[in-house]
């Protein structure tokens, strides 16, 4: 298990290390001068060089990547032209409402699509599994940003419970926060948990027909008892790989969730730092992304290892 | 009375009669085995028997275990039954395990699902019935999981399940089909010892009329979900009443008679092969290690003669397979057909490729089932540089279809309107279709029923006069092996270990691990003069 943790681990940091360069490449050494990108063509020549200063330009390709990573390492991803603030309070700003978001949505889509698409496995053909996969049907095929404005018509508008927009932050206290986080949270989590009820109701399926679980039952064990101490396990599989790409999804791709409920999430932030040409703002949040994509996929490597011990052996 | 008492036994699955009338019945200490070939009914009856069979079933008739009507029983109460009362043994120990518990657990588990002892207890018994079933605990520790261990050992562990709780009756379904054949040998003999010292009923599932007469004290023959004879096994081999019977016990042991080889030369020269498989580094900055499949493997097959390779799993046989295709390189030795190397400047030489042909083991996984077997049989025609095309064409299919025993009209149909034996025909026409001068068969008839095998093999046989082929037979069934083959290779961890004329090294086996294998292959007794 360690060895198998370790190899992980290595993949990681060489993963983080290649996609690095990839970005910085793109980003700073493509053809085209970044300073005159961001100024647009019309720039001043004297604010164009001043830029250049302020962006290290000068120096070699070389040196500028090894400040960049430098940088980050320790905390320091430089200043945002647009705003003039510091490009990692932006970033930790943002964080706490992108992180508990993805967090709370993956938790209500896990909560939704595991029972759901156990129910349906356990009751396959009959009108409960159908009356499942229907809801999922739509789940899947409806945009979320739908799923939002009927939420904020229904909870915001009519019933009062919940506010329309915007994020009251942490500060008075974890139920305001979750408060103003509920109602997106629902949104984004919907269609996932369909798709999560999916191949967890096929992951199931598939293990149900299994000879293991023919023997279980050989044993005595009843149809339920069979599912649960055998089936589960081997359907977690499958599902964790689901999950896994989901909160990669979640915490960089709610853009319009977070537009529809006002909320200064990191998708906004590079939303507007794009148009807003700001290169520093949307290299620092794109490699922090990756960083999170590639985490999670470490974590989801690790749980796999916990489920499987053919993968623990298997170094 | 009985310990189990099937009666008039009738099964449909949604509205499909499965089972008709089906009676038998299992004293204790006694081995009743029912046999017969594919659709017969037979694991069906062992389903029905556990009321594990598929949804949609509807059973009518009875089914007394010590006088307990088992059909219709209530879920609840069979569930109590199942693994205490009545053990069963499946067939592919491979998938029988759930791969992510440890076999620990998973014998305790038939313990404690029914309460029959608290956990610690529960776990003396584990260690001890495991033991009981030769994977003593000190050498295989009750935390290694089902892909740590062999075949063999894996199915111990399923018997270690089902008699955990020392049941009535034990069910085994064709619990040695996969094995081969040493480690079937001991699978049979602890189940044999099983049966004396718990006095269990045992329910044999198995469509091997050798491992039959060697186990059963009564034999039930089925066919089409019927029972056509049963009878203490010495009577019954002493005097078969049914055709049916006569028939499968003449059909597994079918021997057809081979043309004579010609005056020949060497064809197949095999000399020095060796294969090695790299391995997984076990230290980042260590030389990967090597896994010898094939080691200084030499032997030469003349034009015209007929060979055959046997060995157990795991012994290179496959390995070599691939290598005289051409498939994989070898990292040292030489392979010739006819004098010319069949990989070349690390590829496959096309021109030796298109003088060989295969036919595999696998008669519904071989084909795409997408096309139509005028298709199918015609792909080697791209071996040639100028295939042939049009009505020539359309002639060879239907001659070669007419020569494995098939319509000409038969091209135009897709792979699922045939039945096994038939799809092995087609396999066997494509083989031959552009008159290879060397033919492999890869297992080829052994996922064949009897019947079907020994048509397959007198098709061969007629073919071999017909054709002159010249073939590799690569089985681990020793039967076919004697009666299909002049010469005999055996091969043991990648060695030949003894070759020869086939009658002589059967009759005479020099090597002891031919004589272990053809010592631990079950015989079939001579109809009509009882129990061996």
């Amino acid at each position: 298990m360690l060895r198998y943790s370790l190899k992980r681990l290595i993949s990681l940091i060489l993963s983080l290390a290649v996609a690095s360069v990839v970005i910085f490449t793109v980003i700073e050494v493509a053809p085209g001068d970044p300073a005159t990108f961001m100024l647009g063509v019309n720039a001043q020549p004297d604010t164009l060089a001043a830029l250049r200063a302020e962006l290290g330009l000068d120096a070699s390709k070389l040196q500028r990547y090894v400040d960049w990573v430098g940088g980050m390492l320790t905390g320091d991803f430089g200043t945002s032209y647009t705003y003039r603030t510091p490009v990692s309070q932006m970033i930790a700003d943002r964080m706490w409402v992108s992180l508990p978001l993805a967090l709370y949505a993956l938790t209500l889509s896990t909560l939704i699509a595991f029972p759901a698409g156990i129910y349906a496995a356990a009751r396959r053909g009959k009108p409960g599994d159908l009356a499942v996969m229907g809801a999922t049907q739509l789940g899947i095929a409806v945009p979320n940003f739908w799923f939002a404005m009927m939420l904020v018509l229904i909870f915001a508008i009519n019933l009062r419970w919940f506010n329309a927009g915007g994020f009251a932050g942490w500060d008075n206290g974890l139920w305001t926060g979750l408060q103003s986080l509920t109602l997106p949270a629902i949104a984004l989590a919907l269609p996932q948990a369909a798709i999560l009820a999916r191949v967890m109701r096929s992951a199931l399926l598939d293990i149900l027909g299994e000879d293991f679980m023919r023997t279980a039952r050989a044993k005595g064990l009843s149809r339920r008892q069979a599912l649960w101490r055998h089936g589960m396990r081997n359907a977690l599989i499958p599902v964790l790989t689901i999950i896994g790409l989901q909160f990669s999804f979640l915490l960089a791709g709610s853009i319009i969730i977070e537009q529809v409920f006002y909320l200064p999430g990191l998708g906004r932030l590079v939303f507007q730092a794009i148009s807003a040409r700001d290169l520093i703002v949307v290299e620092s949040v794109v490699m922090l992304l990756v960083f999170a994509v590639i985490t999670v996929n470490f974590l989801v490597d690790l749980a796999y290892a916990a489920v499987d011990p053919r993968l623990r052996s298997r170094t | 009375m009985s310990l189990l008492q099937i009666e008039n036994l009738s099964l449909a699955i949604h509205g499909v009669d499965i089972l008709r009338d089906v009676s038998l019945s299992i004293d204790p200490g006694q081995i009743v085995a029912v046999t017969g070939e594919s659709g017969s009914g037979k694991s069906m009856t062992a389903l029905t028997v556990m009321q594990l069979q598929p949804n949609g079933a509807v059973a009518e008739g009875s089914v007394l275990l010590d006088g307990q009507e088992l059909l219709n029983h209530p879920e609840a109460e069979m569930c109590r039954l199942r693994g205490a009362s009545i053990g069963m043994v499946f067939q592919e120990p491979m998938t029988a395990l759930n791969p992510v518990k440890t076999i620990g657990d998973q014998v305790m588990e038939t313990i404690l699902i029914h309460k029959a002892m608290p956990r610690n207890q529960a776990r003396d018994r584990t260690q001890e019935v495991l033991t009981r079933v030769g994977l003593p605990v000190d050498r295989l520790p009750l935390s290694r999981y089902p892909h740590e261990l062999s075949g063999g050992q894996r199915q111990r562990v399923v018997i270690a399940m089902a008699i955990a709780l020392r049941p009535k009756l034990l069910i085994a379904d064709e619990p040695t089909t996969a094995l081969d054949v040493t480690t079937q040998a001991q699978i049979l003999d602890l189940l044999k010892g099983l049966v004396t010292e718990y006095g269990m009923g045992l329910l044999m599932i198995t469509h091997d009329l050798a491992v039959v007469s060697e186990m059963a004290d009564q034999i039930v023959v089925m066919r089409r979900g019927e029972v056509v004879e049963a009878d203490a096994t010495a009577d019954l081999l002493r005097n078969m009443q049914h055709p049916y019977t006569r028939m499968l016990f003449e059909a597994s042991g079918h021997h057809v008679i081979l043309p004579e080889v010609p005056q020949t030369y060497p064809l197949l020269e095999v000399a020095n092969v060796v294969r090695d498989y790299r391995l997984p580094r076990k230290r980042l900055f260590d030389a990967p290690g090597q896994h010898r499949a094939v080691d200084q493997v030499s032997f030469t097959l003349n034009k015209g003669e007929r060979l055959g390779l046997v060995g157990e799993s795991g012994c290179g046989k496959s390995t070599l397979t691939r290598a005289i295709l051409g498939l994989e390189e070898i990292q040292q030795g030489e392979i010739l057909l006819d004098g010319q190397p069949v990989f070349s400047s690390h590829k496959p030489n096309l021109d030796v490729r298109r003088r060989m042909q295969v036919v595999f083991q696998d008669p519904f996984g071989s084909f795409n089932p997408r096309h139509r077997v005028a298709r199918l049989i015609t792909e080697p025609f791209h071996l040639l540089n100028t295939p042939p095309t049009g009505s020539d064409r359309q002639d060879r299919v239907a001659e070669i279809l007419k020569a494995v025993g098939l319509r000409a009209d038969d091209a135009t149909k897709y792979i699922h309107e045939f039945s096994g034996g038939q799809r092995q025909r087609i396999a066997i026409a494509r083989a031959l279709i552009i008159r290879p001068e060397l033919i492999l068969f890869d297992e080829a008839v052994s996922a064949l029923d009897v019947s079907v095998r020994a048509q397959i093999l007198d098709l061969l046989a007629e073919l071999c006069a017909a054709y002159d082929l010249t073939y590799l037979f690569i089985s681990h069934d020793l039967s076919v092996v004697r009666t299909i083959t002049d010469r005999v290779l055996v091969m043991q961890a990648g060695q030949i270990v003894e070759q020869g004329e086939t009658e002589h090294v059967f009759g005479d086996p020099q090597h002891s691990y031919t004589r272990a294998l053809i010592a631990a292959a079950p015989q079939l007794p001579e109809i009509g003069k009882g129990a061996a």
